[in-house]
């Protein structure tokens, strides 16, 4: 077990399998003593370690018999971590306008700049986008890094993390912060690759710790169930992706200005083809950016009843999305589906209409601002987490709903 | 919790398995639906057919999975029926209607016929049941008269599973009205042959994905060579295809039953009144203690008499007829009884339970009313009797 | 045309609960199952198979339980499966996972045309590992695709947008994530559960696959987990009784109007 992360003291495991309870990750199992070669022991087991460890540390801090540590180990070829400064965003744009989450970037961003007391750029990929990144300024950037090239007007993986790695490596930002998006999601890793850098997804807090000033990116796993605060202690920059409203923006400042330097793009030879953009699902079905979700799951008995869930989203203008269950049934489109296997959503509103509140439900929505559910089993753990509960009937309550808001 | 040690093969226990699977996975979503649209499982059947199940049975050389026991059929439809008897009876049916080719087929038949069937591209229904013939075989109307190569067919088959849907039917006609039930025969009839055609289909109290429809034949011509065995075997026929048959009517009360026991024990363990689960209530414990001890007995028994059929033995009317009626008395008894464990929102079609027990009663017509089947095993207990003297 | 899919096992975090009086993780009872949009991408492979007679090579990075997944695999229709397993993996971020896997696929025999993933795990949800296997390999790389054709030697695909897609072509070979959209994951047949059941599984060890020490494992991570913590609770809310449904809808917008949601 000498490469193990893990250490499991022989002399303390009395093998009461505590730590392969709490292992998320089933890294730990019993195996009798006898198959190694261990001094004698009153106790028949030991826990043991296997592949599966990510060196959370979880069995460490359930242990009560100091018998587990996680190895420190030298960590070779890291980066001269002095040679770091500042703080980047990816101000990243689609058809020429910044998207939302790059002010929330921005606000995160200046926070940490301050705190390290340096500097904060945005960077800006994009086609005649000069005026864009003079307004990114207002938002709290010290300095907007600009390429403009017709050849970044649409999203390339090939370009945009070529061009971004030789960015970094002309720059050496300490931290560089990405939107969770589908374009964030797709290149933002290629990039970290090449810069030989950690890279955490979906933050949903950074922080700067007192003493080393590293970047402490907290997010959730395990759909939710856990929370895990990770560090990059010897690569530079500290990358991290966080979706799009879960930091606050800030409003922005006019007066503030800064200073835009242009850079030439890394062009590869483009492997990737665009043959056609087609931007099909409206308001209704775009969960990440809604700011009400009406939802429905197995309550609704079959597929015609979401009628009556569009239209109280009519009246909230908000977007319609269903559990697990409803879209397994076939009752609408997997695109619309709120959960771990669906997608993640952080509305102000989330109305849960005949949803019990499985796990991986919860681990799409909880962190929505205010949560309302309607269900007629009392006992339903998604009542557990709603601001606000109805237990009673969906096909009546949920129409009066819409009534009362028509009639307000 | 141990198990009852059914001694299953490594094979028995991949087929429940992979079944149990398919049934959590495919078939509870969408089984309410089914059952209010009357909608046939047809594309859950044709993924049966791709994971080697239709044809679980049927000889390998006709592209079968050849298994060797009938208890693996059996579990297979065990599995299936604890979720849904509507989509396991239009799995079964599909068995039923090629049991007579298999048993009585010639090779030519068996090799054109078996190979769509076992992969699911095909789908097969059993026809004996007429308005005036069902329990009394005997009795049917439906004549073939052999016309040069071929057979005219005349009559109405009424109340047949997969009717409809299936595209090769084996049907029981008279070829000979003087010899009575010994003057019937078996042919195969394909899905667009001339003169067949489909009457209404039925409104049913329970199984309503399964689809029941009549089969009308008007002058309709099948080749000779579409007979099974020789004429005059019919009656044979169709009582050897009983005599397997039975057990997988009973295996679908085995597994209702379980369904329901499932439901009633789950709901009386979270279901709270008066401060604590119903669970927790001793006349509610009876209640769940006598449902499980029907199940357990009907699977043994049930288990058994595959068994005793996979030993080719003749004259075992009486033990199919036996499990037949027992696993679907005690079907009709579980599922009431879970209704009832249940409560209110037993009656209610959010909870599955009331299906359930509207999909049980059938158990106990269909195959042989449960009368047919005490007859069956009175009188064989009487020769019996008689013979050992 | 040879397809690699690397899969993952991950344990069923739909079955995971927290114990309310530690508020631990309880893990006890949990499947490990294969990752649920790996079986997406899994399923892809096998429908070229079918209908451009490819070739289904399944990889995956694990401890040896993680067997039972690349049997299942075996089972679906894969024609070969390889297991990375070393305990010097152990501890890998996505960084190293990304080159274990990369470094696996350098030591296949027959060079893949497509390798495919999941668009993410649902035990960590990073998406990272797609796109940096395919930055070590050098391949382009296309992210929550929805269709996928093969055409001569290009791909055609779909890519999902937050509002939209676009039709991509991209040359082989090339690195695709898959998304739940794209279809619906076949259940293995019983002749191939029979096959898989037998099947010797090949596993490869960090040395097999000629990867560099310093890369792999916790040294080869640049990220560390330094603190792992159960969120905090969220307690519930304020109930509504439903058993006056016009009374009910009138007080829930009440409090919605209060709260400046509406």
């Amino acid at each position: 077990m000498q490469d193990a992360p893990l250490i499991i003291y022989a002399d303390k495991c009395t093998g009461c399998s505590l730590c392969l309870k709490v292992c998320p990750f089933a890294a730990l199992t019993l195996e009798p003593r006898a198959n190694f070669d261990l001094p004698e022991s009153r106790f028949k087991n030991i826990a043991v370690v296997n592949e599966a460890c990510t060196a959370c540390g979880a069995c460490v801090e359930a242990c009560k018999f100091e018998a587990m540590a996680i190895r420190e180990i030298e960590r070779t070829g890291g980066d001269d971590l002095t040679a770091y400064k500042g703080v980047w965003a990816f101000a990243e744009q689609r058809d020429g306008e910044i998207q939302d989450v790059v002010y929330e970037l921005l606000s995160k961003g200046r926070e940490l700049a301050d705190k390290l007391q340096t500097e904060l750029a945005a960077v800006l990929f994009g086609s005649h986008m000069k005026e864009k990144a003079a307004e990114l300024t207002h938002w709290g950037a010290d300095k907007v890094y600009l390429v403009d090239d017709p050849a970044l007007a649409e999203y390339s993986t090939d370009n945009y993390s070529s061009t971004m790695a030789d960015l970094i490596e002309k720059y050496k930002p300490e931290v560089v912060l990405a939107g969770a998006t589908s374009i964030g999601r797709a290149f933002i890793p290629r990039v970290a690759i090449k810069a030989k850098t950690g890279l955490t997804a979906d933050c949903t807090s950074l922080e700067i710790d007192d003493e080393q000033k590293m970047l402490l990116q907290t997010r959730p796993a395990f759909g939710g169930n856990i929370m895990a605060t990770i560090i990059c202690p010897n690569h530079r920059p500290q990358m991290a992706t966080v979706r799009h409203k879960v930091l606050k923006k800030a409003s922005p400042d006019a007066s503030r200005s800064g200073e835009v330097i242009e850079e030439a793009p890394t062009l590869t030879q483009a492997r990737t083809k665009i043959i056609e953009v087609l931007h099909e699902m409206g308001n209704t079905v775009n969960l990440a950016e809604a700011d009400i979700i009406v939802s429905g799951g197995r309550g609704l008995g079959g597929p015609e009843n979401f009628k009556m869930l569009e239209e109280l989203a009519k009246e909230l203008g908000a977007a319609v999305g269903a559990s697990r269950a409803a879209v397994d049934a076939d009752w609408i489109p997997a695109y619309h589906q709120v959960g771990q296997t669906g997608k993640t959503v952080c509305p102000k509103l989330y109305i849960a209409c005949g949803i019990s509140g499985a796990i991986q439900h919860l681990a799409g929505m909880s962190s929505s601002d205010t949560i309302i559910a309607i269900n007629k089993d009392p006992d339903a753990p998604i009542f557990d987490i709603a601001d606000i509960g109805i237990v009673g009937d969906i096909f009546e309550i949920v129409p009066m709903i819409t009534k009362c808001l028509r009639d307000r | 919790m141990a198990q009852m040690d059914y001694g299953l093969t490594e094979t028995q226990i991949e087929i429940r398995d992979m079944v149990r699977e398919f049934a959590q996975d495919r078939v509870k979503p969408v089984r309410a639906e089914l059952d209010e649209k009357e909608e046939f499982p047809r594309e859950l059947l044709n993924e049966l057919g791709r994971m080697d199940l239709m044809g679980l049975y049927i000889p390998e050389e006709y592209g079968g999975f050849g298994a060797e026991s009938m208890l693996d059929f059996v579990l297979a439809v065990e599995e299936l029926s604890r979720v849904c008897i509507g989509v396991s009876v239009s799995y079964a049916a599909n068995a039923l209607g090629a049991d007579p080719i298999l048993i009585g087929g010639s090779d030519e038949q068996k090799k054109k016929y078996l190979p769509p069937l076992a992969s699911g591209e095909k789908l097969a229904a059993f026809a004996l049941t007429e308005p005036n013939a069902g329990s009394d075989a005997g009795g049917i109307q439906t004549t073939a008269v052999k016309k040069g190569d071929k057979y005219i067919l005349n009559g109405t088959k009424q109340w047949i599973t997969n009717g409809g849907e299936a595209d090769t039917y084996t049907i029981m006609a008279v070829t000979d009205k003087s010899k009575g039930a010994r003057g019937t025969s078996f042919f195969i009839v394909e899905k667009g042959m001339p003169g067949f055609s489909f009457g209404k289909k039925e409104k049913k109290l329970g199984i309503r994905a399964s689809a029941t429809r009549e089969l009308i034949f008007e002058d309709c011509e099948v080749p000779a060579e579409n007979i099974i065995g020789r004429e005059g075997m019919g009656f044979i026929l169709g009582m050897k295809t009983f005599d397997v048959s039975r057990p997988g009517i009973a295996i679908q009360g085995v597994g209702l039953a379980q369904g329901a026991l499932d439901e009633a024990v789950t709901y009386a363990r979270t279901r709270h009144q008066f401060g604590r689960p119903v669970a927790a209530n001793q006349g509610l414990q009876w209640m769940l203690a006598e449902m499980a001890v029907k199940v357990e007995t009907a699977r043994a028994l049930t288990y058994a008499v595959c068994r005793t059929l996979d030993k080719g033995l003749k004259d075992v009317s009486k033990l199919s007829a036996m499990c037949k009626l027992y696993a679907t008395d005690a079907a009709m008894s579980v599922t009431t009884d879970a209704v009832q464990v249940l409560g209110g929102y037993g009656y209610m079609r959010e909870y599955p339970v009331e299906k359930m027990m509207r999909d049980a009663k059938i158990l106990q017509i269909y195959e042989g009313t449960n009368q047919i089947q005490r007859e069956v095993i009175g009188l064989s207990l009487i020769k019996e009797y008689a013979s050992v003297k | 045309m040879h397809v690699v899919v690397c899969i993952k096992q991950v344990p069923d975090t739909g079955d995971v609960k927290i114990n309310p009086e530690t508020n631990t993780l309880i893990r006890e009872g949990v499947e490990s199952i294969i990752n649920p949009f790996d079986e997406n991408a899994l399923e892809a492979a096998l429908v070229l198979k079918e209908t451009s007679g490819a070739t289904v090579t399944v990889m995956t990075m694990g401890p040896p339980q993680a067997e039972s997944a690349l049997r299942e695999c075996m089972a679906r229709g894969a024609d070969d499966v390889i297991l990375l397993s070393d305990r010097a993996f152990a501890g890998s971020d996505t960084w190293a996972t990304s080159y274990a896997l990369a470094q696996g696929i350098r030591t296949l025999e027959q060079k893949p045309d497509i390798i495919l993933f999941g668009k993410q795990a649902i035990d960590g949800d990073t998406a990272q590992v797609g796109p940096g296997v395919a930055e070590f390999l050098d391949l382009p790389v296309i992210t929550y695709v929805r269709k996928l054709e093969v055409e001569g030697e290009t791909v055609q695909v779909e890519r999902v947008f937050e509002d939209g897609y676009e039709k991509m072509e991209a040359p082989m070979p090339v690195v695709l994530t898959i998304l739940k959209e794209m279809n619906v994951p076949r259940m293995a047949s019983l002749r191939g559960r029979m096959k898989a059941k037998k099947a010797e599984i090949k596993t490869w060890t960090a040395e097999h696959i000629k990867a560099d020490p310093k890369e792999i494992g916790l040294q080869g991570s640049p990220t560390k987990v330094v603190r792992i913590f159960t969120p905090p609770k969220k307690t519930g809310g304020v109930r509504i009784d439903g058993s006056h449904p016009l009374e009910a809808a009138r007080a829930l917008v009440e409090k919605l109007k209060e709260q400046k949601v509406v």
